[in-house]
Protein backbone atom coordinates (compact mmCIF):
# COMPACT_ATOMS: atom_id res chain seq x y z
CA UNK A 1 0.00 0.00 0.00
CA UNK A 2 1.23 3.30 -0.90
CA UNK A 3 -0.56 6.15 1.28
CA UNK A 4 0.08 9.63 1.24
CA UNK A 5 -0.35 12.02 4.03
CA UNK A 6 -3.54 14.49 3.96
CA UNK A 7 -1.76 17.59 4.57
CA UNK A 8 1.91 18.86 5.75
CA UNK A 9 4.60 19.80 3.77
CA UNK A 10 7.25 18.87 5.52
CA UNK A 11 5.87 15.18 6.55
CA UNK A 12 8.29 11.97 6.68
CA UNK A 13 8.99 9.15 4.78
CA UNK A 14 8.01 5.95 6.35
CA UNK A 15 9.00 2.79 5.04
CA UNK A 16 8.10 -0.62 7.03
CA UNK A 17 8.29 -3.66 4.41
CA UNK A 18 7.80 -6.53 6.37
CA UNK A 19 8.46 -8.84 3.88
CA UNK A 20 8.88 -9.47 -0.27
CA UNK A 21 9.29 -12.69 -1.82
CA UNK A 22 9.07 -13.91 -5.22
CA UNK A 23 8.74 -16.90 -6.65
CA UNK A 24 11.59 -18.66 -8.84
CA UNK A 25 10.79 -19.86 -12.57
CA UNK A 26 11.48 -23.26 -10.19
CA UNK A 27 8.85 -22.84 -8.08
CA UNK A 28 10.51 -21.97 -5.23
CA UNK A 29 9.85 -19.35 -3.39
CA UNK A 30 12.62 -16.41 -2.63
CA UNK A 31 12.74 -14.35 -0.13
CA UNK A 32 14.22 -10.72 -0.90
CA UNK A 33 13.58 -8.51 2.31
CA UNK A 34 12.91 -9.49 5.80
CA UNK A 35 12.05 -6.49 7.76
CA UNK A 36 13.26 -3.39 6.26
CA UNK A 37 11.88 -0.44 8.08
CA UNK A 38 13.02 3.22 8.66
CA UNK A 39 11.40 6.66 8.77
CA UNK A 40 12.98 9.40 6.62
CA UNK A 41 13.01 13.04 7.87
CA UNK A 42 11.87 15.52 4.89
CA UNK A 43 15.13 16.83 3.79
CA UNK A 44 17.04 13.77 5.04
CA UNK A 45 19.43 11.87 2.15
CA UNK A 46 19.96 8.50 3.05
CA UNK A 47 22.55 5.84 1.50
CA UNK A 48 21.90 2.43 1.57
CA UNK A 49 24.66 0.14 1.54
CA UNK A 50 24.67 -3.39 1.14
CA UNK A 51 26.02 -6.08 -1.02
CA UNK A 52 24.93 -6.77 -4.61
CA UNK A 53 21.96 -8.41 -5.24
CA UNK A 54 20.62 -8.18 -1.76
CA UNK A 55 17.31 -6.40 -2.79
CA UNK A 56 18.31 -2.62 -2.74
CA UNK A 57 16.48 -1.92 -6.33
CA UNK A 58 13.51 -4.33 -4.73
CA UNK A 59 13.20 -1.94 -1.68
CA UNK A 60 13.42 1.24 -3.99
CA UNK A 61 10.91 -0.39 -6.59
CA UNK A 62 8.57 -0.75 -3.73
CA UNK A 63 8.93 2.67 -2.20
CA UNK A 64 7.74 4.25 -5.91
CA UNK A 65 5.35 2.51 -5.88
CA UNK A 66 5.87 0.21 -8.49
CA UNK A 67 5.78 -3.01 -6.74
CA UNK A 68 2.43 -3.42 -5.09
CA UNK A 69 3.42 -7.43 -4.27
CA UNK A 70 4.65 -7.13 -0.05
CA UNK A 71 3.75 -7.41 3.02
CA UNK A 72 4.42 -4.21 4.52
CA UNK A 73 3.57 -0.14 4.18
CA UNK A 74 5.27 2.94 2.95
CA UNK A 75 3.77 5.97 3.47
CA UNK A 76 5.20 8.45 1.10
CA UNK A 77 4.88 12.35 1.43
CA UNK A 78 2.51 14.07 -1.11
CA UNK A 79 3.96 15.66 -3.88
CA UNK A 80 6.00 14.60 -6.61
CA UNK A 81 8.84 11.94 -6.73
CA UNK A 82 11.42 11.61 -9.02
CA UNK A 83 13.64 8.78 -9.68
CA UNK A 84 16.57 7.86 -11.54
CA UNK A 85 17.49 4.36 -12.20
CA UNK A 86 19.65 2.48 -12.74
CA UNK A 87 19.95 3.11 -16.33
CA UNK A 88 19.12 6.45 -17.89
CA UNK A 89 16.02 4.93 -19.36
CA UNK A 90 15.22 8.06 -21.64
CA UNK A 91 12.77 8.31 -24.56
CA UNK A 92 15.71 7.72 -27.41
CA UNK A 93 12.36 9.85 -29.96
CA UNK A 94 12.70 12.67 -28.02
CA UNK A 95 15.71 15.03 -27.77
CA UNK A 96 16.80 15.66 -24.27
CA UNK A 97 14.82 18.70 -23.63
CA UNK A 98 11.61 16.89 -24.60
CA UNK A 99 12.44 14.07 -22.35
CA UNK A 100 12.55 16.06 -19.84
CA UNK A 101 9.63 18.30 -20.50
CA UNK A 102 7.62 14.97 -20.90
CA UNK A 103 7.21 14.49 -17.12
CA UNK A 104 7.40 18.04 -16.31
CA UNK A 105 5.45 20.03 -19.10
CA UNK A 106 5.04 23.02 -16.00
CA UNK A 107 8.25 23.52 -15.69
CA UNK A 108 9.64 26.81 -15.70
CA UNK A 109 12.06 28.12 -18.45
CA UNK A 110 14.15 30.03 -16.49
CA UNK A 111 14.81 27.06 -13.66
CA UNK A 112 14.92 24.55 -16.50
CA UNK A 113 17.40 26.68 -18.33
CA UNK A 114 19.51 27.25 -15.07
CA UNK A 115 19.42 23.19 -13.96
CA UNK A 116 20.87 22.52 -17.12
CA UNK A 117 23.52 25.01 -16.87
CA UNK A 118 24.44 23.01 -13.64
CA UNK A 119 24.44 19.52 -15.25
CA UNK A 120 26.46 21.38 -18.12
CA UNK A 121 23.75 20.01 -20.49
CA UNK A 122 22.74 23.40 -22.34
CA UNK A 123 24.49 22.80 -25.48
CA UNK A 124 23.28 19.12 -25.76
CA UNK A 125 19.61 19.81 -25.23
CA UNK A 126 18.65 19.59 -29.02
CA UNK A 127 20.19 16.21 -29.40
CA UNK A 128 19.04 12.80 -28.88
CA UNK A 129 19.97 9.85 -26.41
CA UNK A 130 21.62 8.07 -28.82
CA UNK A 131 23.96 11.10 -29.29
CA UNK A 132 25.22 11.21 -25.86
CA UNK A 133 27.28 9.03 -23.91
CA UNK A 134 26.51 7.06 -21.03
CA UNK A 135 27.54 10.27 -18.51
CA UNK A 136 25.74 12.97 -20.71
CA UNK A 137 22.44 10.44 -20.56
CA UNK A 138 22.96 10.10 -16.33
CA UNK A 139 22.96 13.57 -16.38
CA UNK A 140 20.06 13.89 -18.34
CA UNK A 141 18.08 11.57 -15.83
CA UNK A 142 19.38 13.45 -12.89
CA UNK A 143 17.95 16.76 -14.27
CA UNK A 144 14.69 15.01 -15.17
CA UNK A 145 13.90 13.70 -11.58
CA UNK A 146 14.75 17.48 -10.41
CA UNK A 147 12.80 19.10 -13.05
CA UNK A 148 9.56 17.72 -11.43
CA UNK A 149 10.37 19.25 -8.01
CA UNK A 150 10.35 16.32 -5.90
CA UNK A 151 9.23 15.92 -2.64
CA UNK A 152 10.94 12.58 -2.74
CA UNK A 153 14.21 11.39 -4.46
CA UNK A 154 14.98 7.96 -5.32
CA UNK A 155 18.34 7.08 -6.74
CA UNK A 156 19.36 3.38 -7.62
CA UNK A 157 23.35 3.60 -7.93
CA UNK A 158 23.10 6.84 -10.46
CA UNK A 159 27.07 6.85 -10.71
CA UNK A 160 27.25 3.77 -11.51
CA UNK A 161 29.93 2.61 -14.43
CA UNK A 162 31.51 5.89 -15.23
CA UNK A 163 34.88 7.10 -14.60
CA UNK A 164 36.38 8.13 -11.08
CA UNK A 165 36.75 11.96 -11.97
CA UNK A 166 33.31 12.17 -13.77
CA UNK A 167 31.29 10.37 -10.79
CA UNK A 168 33.32 13.11 -8.39
CA UNK A 169 31.71 15.86 -10.52
CA UNK A 170 28.49 15.33 -10.53
CA UNK A 171 28.64 14.24 -7.12
CA UNK A 172 29.55 17.79 -6.55
CA UNK A 173 26.34 18.62 -8.73
CA UNK A 174 23.87 16.55 -6.98
CA UNK A 175 25.06 18.10 -3.51
CA UNK A 176 24.63 21.33 -4.88
CA UNK A 177 20.80 20.85 -6.28
CA UNK A 178 20.07 19.18 -3.16
CA UNK A 179 20.92 21.89 -0.89
CA UNK A 180 19.31 24.38 -2.94
CA UNK A 181 16.03 22.73 -2.50
CA UNK A 182 15.25 20.59 0.72
CA UNK A 183 14.16 17.01 -0.79
CA UNK A 184 13.88 13.77 0.67
CA UNK A 185 16.58 11.39 -0.76
CA UNK A 186 17.07 8.03 -1.00
CA UNK A 187 20.82 7.02 -2.59
CA UNK A 188 21.49 3.12 -3.37
CA UNK A 189 25.07 2.66 -3.89
CA UNK A 190 28.08 0.24 -3.40
CA UNK A 191 30.45 3.17 -2.99
CA UNK A 192 30.66 3.15 0.95
CA UNK A 193 32.71 6.34 0.35
CA UNK A 194 30.20 8.01 -1.44
CA UNK A 195 27.62 7.58 1.11
CA UNK A 196 29.66 9.38 3.47
CA UNK A 197 30.18 12.12 1.46
CA UNK A 198 26.95 12.80 0.36
CA UNK A 199 24.07 11.19 2.80
CA UNK A 200 22.87 12.10 6.02
CA UNK A 201 22.25 8.90 7.14
CA UNK A 202 23.85 5.58 6.21
CA UNK A 203 22.04 2.30 6.34
CA UNK A 204 23.76 -1.30 5.61
CA UNK A 205 21.07 -4.45 4.36
CA UNK A 206 22.68 -7.00 4.93
CA UNK A 207 22.75 -10.44 2.10
CA UNK A 208 19.73 -11.55 0.80
CA UNK A 209 16.88 -11.36 2.31
CA UNK A 210 17.66 -8.08 2.97
CA UNK A 211 17.60 -6.59 6.82
CA UNK A 212 19.08 -3.81 8.33
CA UNK A 213 22.03 -4.10 10.23
CA UNK A 214 22.83 -0.89 10.99
CA UNK A 215 21.65 2.83 10.95
CA UNK A 216 24.28 5.31 11.48
CA UNK A 217 23.74 8.95 11.38
CA UNK A 218 26.33 11.31 9.77
CA UNK A 219 27.70 14.49 11.59
CA UNK A 220 28.05 17.53 10.59
CA UNK A 221 26.94 19.43 6.86
CA UNK A 222 28.11 17.47 4.14
CA UNK A 223 29.72 21.17 2.95
CA UNK A 224 31.98 20.98 6.01
CA UNK A 225 33.49 17.20 6.06
CA UNK A 226 36.90 17.21 5.13
CA UNK A 227 38.85 14.56 3.34
CA UNK A 228 40.45 13.70 6.75
CA UNK A 229 36.53 13.24 8.33
CA UNK A 230 35.50 11.05 5.19
CA UNK A 231 38.36 9.16 5.25
CA UNK A 232 37.84 8.17 8.94
CA UNK A 233 34.34 7.81 8.55
CA UNK A 234 34.40 5.57 5.92
CA UNK A 235 36.79 3.60 7.72
CA UNK A 236 34.41 3.59 10.58
CA UNK A 237 31.86 2.27 8.84
CA UNK A 238 33.58 -0.20 6.98
CA UNK A 239 34.67 -1.65 10.35
CA UNK A 240 30.91 -1.59 11.47
CA UNK A 241 29.76 -3.50 8.47
CA UNK A 242 32.37 -5.93 9.06
CA UNK A 243 31.68 -6.63 12.60
CA UNK A 244 27.88 -6.76 11.78
CA UNK A 245 27.84 -8.96 8.49
CA UNK B 1 20.73 4.86 -61.83
CA UNK B 2 19.65 1.44 -61.24
CA UNK B 3 16.05 1.87 -60.81
CA UNK B 4 15.85 3.58 -64.39
CA UNK B 5 17.67 1.32 -65.78
CA UNK B 6 15.47 -1.22 -64.47
CA UNK B 7 12.68 0.47 -65.45
CA UNK B 8 14.16 0.25 -69.01
CA UNK B 9 14.61 -2.73 -69.24
CA UNK B 10 10.78 -3.49 -68.34
CA UNK B 11 9.76 -1.45 -71.40
CA UNK B 12 12.08 -3.17 -73.37
CA UNK B 13 10.81 -6.61 -72.48
CA UNK B 14 7.04 -5.67 -72.79
CA UNK B 15 7.69 -4.23 -76.28
CA UNK B 16 9.38 -7.42 -76.99
CA UNK B 17 6.90 -9.44 -75.85
CA UNK B 18 4.26 -6.93 -77.32
CA UNK B 19 6.15 -7.68 -81.24
CA UNK B 20 6.10 -11.57 -80.97
CA UNK B 21 2.77 -12.08 -79.22
CA UNK B 22 0.83 -9.98 -81.26
CA UNK B 23 -1.20 -6.87 -80.30
CA UNK B 24 -4.44 -8.62 -79.28
CA UNK B 25 -2.79 -10.59 -76.75
CA UNK B 26 -0.33 -7.81 -75.54
CA UNK B 27 -0.51 -4.01 -77.09
CA UNK B 28 2.89 -2.55 -76.63
CA UNK B 29 3.50 0.33 -74.49
CA UNK B 30 2.77 3.35 -76.81
CA UNK B 31 -0.89 1.60 -77.66
CA UNK B 32 -1.75 1.86 -73.87
CA UNK B 33 -0.55 4.92 -73.28
CA UNK B 34 -2.60 6.44 -76.00
CA UNK B 35 -5.47 4.61 -74.27
CA UNK B 36 -4.86 5.87 -71.12
CA UNK B 37 -5.04 9.54 -72.58
CA UNK B 38 -7.93 9.25 -74.28
CA UNK B 39 -9.67 7.68 -70.89
CA UNK B 40 -7.74 11.01 -69.30
CA UNK B 41 -9.21 13.04 -72.25
CA UNK B 42 -13.03 12.02 -71.23
CA UNK B 43 -12.97 12.29 -67.40
CA UNK B 44 -13.83 8.55 -67.14
CA UNK B 45 -10.31 7.42 -65.59
CA UNK B 46 -10.26 10.12 -62.88
CA UNK B 47 -13.54 9.28 -62.33
CA UNK B 48 -12.54 5.46 -61.42
CA UNK B 49 -9.56 6.30 -60.18
CA UNK B 50 -11.15 8.48 -57.58
CA UNK B 51 -13.66 5.74 -56.57
CA UNK B 52 -11.28 3.38 -56.53
CA UNK B 53 -8.83 5.33 -53.96
CA UNK B 54 -11.52 6.07 -51.90
CA UNK B 55 -12.52 3.09 -51.23
CA UNK B 56 -9.33 2.11 -50.69
CA UNK B 57 -8.31 4.51 -47.83
CA UNK B 58 -11.62 3.68 -46.23
CA UNK B 59 -10.87 0.34 -45.90
CA UNK B 60 -7.03 1.14 -45.31
CA UNK B 61 -8.19 3.62 -42.43
CA UNK B 62 -10.81 1.45 -40.88
CA UNK B 63 -8.61 -1.85 -41.18
CA UNK B 64 -5.61 -0.01 -39.40
CA UNK B 65 -7.30 1.54 -36.75
CA UNK B 66 -9.74 -1.39 -35.75
CA UNK B 67 -6.39 -3.65 -36.14
CA UNK B 68 -4.29 -1.63 -33.94
CA UNK B 69 -6.41 -1.68 -30.76
CA UNK B 70 -6.79 -5.06 -31.01
CA UNK B 71 -3.23 -5.64 -31.55
CA UNK B 72 -2.17 -3.57 -28.75
CA UNK B 73 -5.14 -5.28 -26.43
CA UNK B 74 -3.75 -8.97 -27.36
CA UNK B 75 -0.37 -7.75 -27.32
CA UNK B 76 -0.82 -6.37 -23.73
CA UNK B 77 -3.36 -8.76 -22.24
CA UNK B 78 -2.56 -12.55 -21.93
CA UNK B 79 -6.29 -13.18 -21.35
CA UNK B 80 -7.26 -11.09 -24.21
CA UNK B 81 -5.09 -12.75 -26.75
CA UNK B 82 -6.03 -16.37 -25.52
CA UNK B 83 -9.54 -15.38 -26.57
CA UNK B 84 -9.03 -13.75 -29.54
CA UNK B 85 -6.33 -16.02 -31.27
CA UNK B 86 -8.65 -18.58 -32.20
CA UNK B 87 -10.82 -15.77 -34.26
CA UNK B 88 -7.80 -14.06 -35.89
CA UNK B 89 -6.43 -17.80 -37.04
CA UNK B 90 -10.22 -17.73 -38.56
CA UNK B 91 -9.83 -14.55 -40.04
CA UNK B 92 -6.42 -14.68 -41.60
CA UNK B 93 -7.53 -18.18 -43.45
CA UNK B 94 -11.09 -17.13 -44.70
CA UNK B 95 -9.98 -16.30 -48.27
CA UNK B 96 -10.73 -12.96 -49.25
CA UNK B 97 -13.77 -14.33 -51.78
CA UNK B 98 -15.58 -16.03 -49.14
CA UNK B 99 -15.63 -12.57 -47.21
CA UNK B 100 -16.65 -10.41 -50.39
CA UNK B 101 -19.54 -12.91 -51.35
CA UNK B 102 -20.79 -13.10 -47.64
CA UNK B 103 -20.68 -9.56 -47.07
CA UNK B 104 -23.01 -8.58 -50.42
CA UNK B 105 -25.15 -11.63 -49.55
CA UNK B 106 -25.98 -9.83 -46.11
CA UNK B 107 -25.93 -6.73 -46.88
CA UNK B 108 -26.67 -6.30 -49.58
CA UNK B 109 -24.57 -4.64 -53.30
CA UNK B 110 -24.16 -1.51 -51.15
CA UNK B 111 -20.88 0.73 -50.31
CA UNK B 112 -20.71 -0.01 -46.56
CA UNK B 113 -20.50 -4.13 -47.55
CA UNK B 114 -17.73 -3.66 -49.90
CA UNK B 115 -15.35 -1.51 -47.51
CA UNK B 116 -16.14 -3.49 -44.64
CA UNK B 117 -15.49 -6.89 -46.41
CA UNK B 118 -11.95 -5.25 -47.26
CA UNK B 119 -11.15 -3.87 -44.25
CA UNK B 120 -12.20 -7.60 -42.73
CA UNK B 121 -9.73 -9.38 -44.92
CA UNK B 122 -6.88 -6.74 -43.58
CA UNK B 123 -8.03 -6.48 -40.49
CA UNK B 124 -6.29 -9.88 -39.17
CA UNK B 125 -2.71 -8.65 -40.37
CA UNK B 126 -2.72 -5.41 -39.10
CA UNK B 127 -3.74 -6.92 -35.84
CA UNK B 128 -1.19 -9.72 -35.96
CA UNK B 129 1.69 -7.51 -36.87
CA UNK B 130 0.96 -4.53 -34.18
CA UNK B 131 0.27 -7.39 -30.92
CA UNK B 132 4.02 -8.38 -31.86
CA UNK B 133 5.20 -4.53 -31.09
CA UNK B 134 3.02 -3.99 -27.90
CA UNK B 135 5.13 -7.23 -26.41
CA UNK B 136 8.17 -5.61 -27.10
CA UNK B 137 7.11 -2.81 -25.47
CA UNK B 138 10.30 -1.57 -23.00
CA UNK B 139 8.75 -2.55 -19.32
CA UNK B 140 11.30 -0.04 -17.99
CA UNK B 141 10.33 2.98 -19.94
CA UNK B 142 6.69 2.06 -18.59
CA UNK B 143 7.74 2.57 -15.28
CA UNK B 144 9.14 5.24 -15.81
CA UNK B 145 6.68 6.84 -17.02
CA UNK B 146 4.30 5.46 -14.51
CA UNK B 147 6.94 6.92 -11.50
CA UNK B 148 6.48 10.49 -12.92
CA UNK B 149 2.83 10.27 -13.41
CA UNK B 150 2.57 10.85 -17.02
CA UNK B 151 -0.72 11.09 -17.62
CA UNK B 152 -2.07 7.99 -19.97
CA UNK B 153 -2.79 9.66 -23.12
CA UNK B 154 0.33 11.25 -23.23
CA UNK B 155 2.53 8.18 -22.10
CA UNK B 156 0.84 6.38 -25.08
CA UNK B 157 1.49 9.42 -27.72
CA UNK B 158 5.23 9.86 -26.38
CA UNK B 159 5.92 6.29 -24.76
CA UNK B 160 4.23 3.50 -26.73
CA UNK B 161 2.91 5.05 -29.89
CA UNK B 162 6.86 5.66 -30.87
CA UNK B 163 7.78 1.92 -30.06
CA UNK B 164 5.11 0.16 -32.49
CA UNK B 165 6.01 2.68 -35.21
CA UNK B 166 7.94 0.17 -37.08
CA UNK B 167 5.27 -1.91 -36.70
CA UNK B 168 2.72 0.16 -38.06
CA UNK B 169 4.90 1.04 -40.55
CA UNK B 170 5.17 -2.47 -41.86
CA UNK B 171 1.58 -3.03 -41.62
CA UNK B 172 0.66 0.16 -43.39
CA UNK B 173 3.35 -0.89 -46.38
CA UNK B 174 1.33 -4.01 -46.98
CA UNK B 175 -1.58 -3.24 -46.09
CA UNK B 176 -1.53 -0.70 -48.95
CA UNK B 177 -0.90 -3.80 -51.74
CA UNK B 178 -3.22 -6.05 -50.38
CA UNK B 179 -5.90 -3.78 -49.96
CA UNK B 180 -6.10 -2.14 -53.50
CA UNK B 181 -5.71 -5.69 -55.12
CA UNK B 182 -8.46 -6.70 -52.86
CA UNK B 183 -11.06 -3.48 -53.81
CA UNK B 184 -10.57 -4.45 -57.34
CA UNK B 185 -12.37 -7.83 -56.49
CA UNK B 186 -14.62 -6.06 -54.62
CA UNK B 187 -15.87 -3.82 -57.61
CA UNK B 188 -15.83 -6.48 -60.15
CA UNK B 189 -17.94 -8.33 -58.50
CA UNK B 190 -20.70 -5.66 -57.56
CA UNK B 191 -19.83 -1.88 -57.77
CA UNK B 192 -21.11 -0.14 -60.68
CA UNK B 193 -17.89 2.01 -61.03
CA UNK B 194 -13.99 1.79 -59.89
CA UNK B 195 -10.86 0.35 -61.50
CA UNK B 196 -12.26 -3.40 -60.86
CA UNK B 197 -15.21 -2.74 -62.89
CA UNK B 198 -13.69 -1.30 -65.68
CA UNK B 199 -11.39 -4.26 -66.31
CA UNK B 200 -14.60 -6.44 -65.90
CA UNK B 201 -16.14 -4.76 -68.65
CA UNK B 202 -13.15 -4.98 -70.52
CA UNK B 203 -13.06 -8.45 -69.82
CA UNK B 204 -16.33 -9.15 -71.06
CA UNK B 205 -14.81 -7.77 -74.45
CA UNK B 206 -11.28 -9.23 -74.61
CA UNK B 207 -9.91 -5.93 -74.47
CA UNK B 208 -6.42 -5.86 -73.10
CA UNK B 209 -5.31 -2.33 -73.73
CA UNK B 210 -7.84 -0.68 -71.56
CA UNK B 211 -7.19 -3.43 -68.46
CA UNK B 212 -3.12 -2.73 -68.93
CA UNK B 213 -4.34 1.28 -68.95
CA UNK B 214 -6.35 1.36 -65.81
CA UNK B 215 -4.41 -1.49 -63.62
CA UNK B 216 -1.25 0.91 -64.97
CA UNK B 217 -2.94 4.17 -63.85
CA UNK B 218 -3.84 2.55 -60.10
CA UNK B 219 -0.43 0.74 -60.20
CA UNK B 220 0.88 4.84 -60.24
CA UNK B 221 -1.35 6.33 -57.65
CA UNK B 222 -0.29 3.54 -55.34
CA UNK B 223 3.48 4.01 -56.15
CA UNK B 224 3.39 7.92 -55.43
CA UNK B 225 1.37 7.12 -51.97
CA UNK B 226 4.18 4.93 -51.45
CA UNK B 227 6.83 7.46 -52.41
CA UNK B 228 5.00 10.97 -51.09
CA UNK B 229 3.37 9.80 -47.65
CA UNK B 230 4.24 6.48 -47.12
CA UNK B 231 8.20 6.97 -47.04
CA UNK B 232 8.52 10.51 -45.88
CA UNK B 233 6.32 9.25 -42.74
CA UNK B 234 8.78 6.22 -42.00
CA UNK B 235 12.12 8.83 -42.25
CA UNK B 236 10.27 11.19 -39.98
CA UNK B 237 9.39 8.72 -36.93
CA UNK B 238 13.15 7.30 -37.37
CA UNK B 239 15.04 10.76 -37.36
CA UNK B 240 16.39 9.93 -34.04
CA UNK B 241 18.27 7.27 -35.35
CA UNK B 242 21.51 7.31 -35.94
CA UNK B 243 22.63 8.19 -39.23
CA UNK B 244 26.30 6.79 -40.37
CA UNK B 245 27.76 10.34 -40.58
Amino acid sequence: MNDAYPAGDSAPLEVSIARKAYVAASGERLDVIDRVAFTLRHGEMAAFVGPSGCGKTTMLRIIAGLDADYAGKVVRPPGTLGMVFQEPRLLPWRTVDENVRLVAPDVDDAKLTALFATLELTAHRAHFPGELSLGLARRVALARAFAVEPKVLILDEPFASLDAALATRMREELAWLVDRRPVTVLLVTHDVGEAVRLADRLIVLSARPARVIADIPIAGARRERSEADIALLKDDVARLIESAA
Amino acid sequence: MIRLASLALFVAAWWGGAHFAGERMLPGPLLVLDAIIAEARSGALFFHLGATLARVLMAFTLALALGTVIGVVMGRSRLADRFADPWLLVLLNLPALVVIVLAYIWAGLTEAAAIAAVAVNKLPNTAVTVREGARALDPGLDEMSRVFQVPRWKAFRHVVLPQLAPYLAAAARSGLSLVWKIVLVVELLGRPNGVGFQIGIAFQLFDVTRILAYALSFTAVVLAIETFLVQPFERRVSRWRLRPA
